[in-house]
């Protein structure tokens, strides 16, 4: 891929992540990208959580997180705004956020084939090394076969 | 804990679930069709993921609480509740999620004292063609006074 196209995504990604409804409805913001790999937050907000008597957070807002931040990285390890779709995504809860605390999520696609993008991440709550969730999935390309996306 | 209330709303035959912040988010609402118990979004421009479609993660995060709120209403009533958590989640997409109204249920494949296996499905109109799946393993907190066996 090119190197022009790392930096258009870059200064794309940022209001990219902010126009996508969902996305601006959950908080989320985009921080970081390379060549094969984007970070992005979600900040806490009360209306992610699922038990608010304990504080604890729903696992959906950070699939949303996750699964937007591996699909960001499967486009760059594209190298074109190619329509893709989840085709599945598994997330393991290694433990639950810190109360209030602001979730960071990096991930990367590790291998694209002609059509399959494989994906992994990690999410924390301050420190790499002490990660709140792991992913693994898989992206499908085929853009002849797949209506819309953002391009 | 929200849990007994959960599972007391649990018990009418329908019902919104603002007593959960994030199904709030998510517009969720309840009922029992058929005896199986629905979880019910309507569509909102704020589900919108890529362009005319709905968010995986929205519809990720429908599937569990369907899985979550199916455990909650299968434990025995009088007893201490648990709090219930996934702790894997694998979820499948079959097909994009229009914007319409999509509904979610769960099925316990099995129902243990401290891991609950879950299938999960969500469709679209026909509820013989899901749109997503998930397979969930729930683990089960126990209040301290009642030691798992």
């Amino acid at each position: 891929m090119s190197a022009s196209f790392a930096e258009q995504v870059s200064q794309f990604m940022g209001p990219f992540v902010g126009r996508v409804p969902h996305n601006k409805k959950l908080g989320l913001r985009f921080i970081a990208s390379g060549d094969r790999w984007v970070e992005l937050q979600l900040p806490y907000a009360p209306h992610l959580l699922v038990d608010p008597d304990h504080g604890i957070w729903a696992s959906g807002p950070i699939i949303t997180l996750m699964d937007t931040c591996v699909g960001m990285a499967s486009m760059l390890a594209r190298g074109a705004f190619e329509p893709h779709a989840t085709l599945d995504l598994r997330t393991d809860y290694v433990r639950s956020p810190k109360p209030q605390a602001t979730v960071t999520a990096r991930g990367e696609c590790y291998r694209m084939t002609r059509q399959i993008a494989f994906v992994r991440g990690l999410a924390h709550d301050g420190d790499p090394n002490d990660p709140i969730a792991h992913v693994a999935g898989t992206f499908m390309f085929a853009a002849s076969k797949l209506a819309g996306g953002w391009q | 804990m929200t849990n007994p209330a959960l599972a007391t709303l649990l018990q009418q035959p329908s019902g919104r679930l603002d007593l959960l912040p994030y199904a709030a988010l998510l517009d969720l609402s309840f009922e029992r069709v058929n005896g199986e118990l629905q979880l019910v979004m309507p569509f909102d421009e704020t589900l919108i993921g890529s362009p005319g479609r709905l968010h995986g993660g929205a519809i990720s995060g429908l599937l569990e609480l369907a899985g979550l709120l199916t455990v909650i209403a299968t434990q025995p009533p009088g007893e201490a509740l648990p709090r219930v958590r996934p702790v894997t989640v694998t979820v499948d997409f079959m097909r994009e999620g229009a914007a319409q109204e999509m509904r979610a249920a769960a099925s316990i494949t099995k129902l243990g004292r401290r891991v609950v296996n879950v299938h999960a499905q969500a469709w679209q109109g026909n509820r013989y063609k899901p749109a997503a799946a998930a397979h969930i393993n729930f683990v089960l907190d126990w209040p301290e006074q009642t030691p798992a066996p």
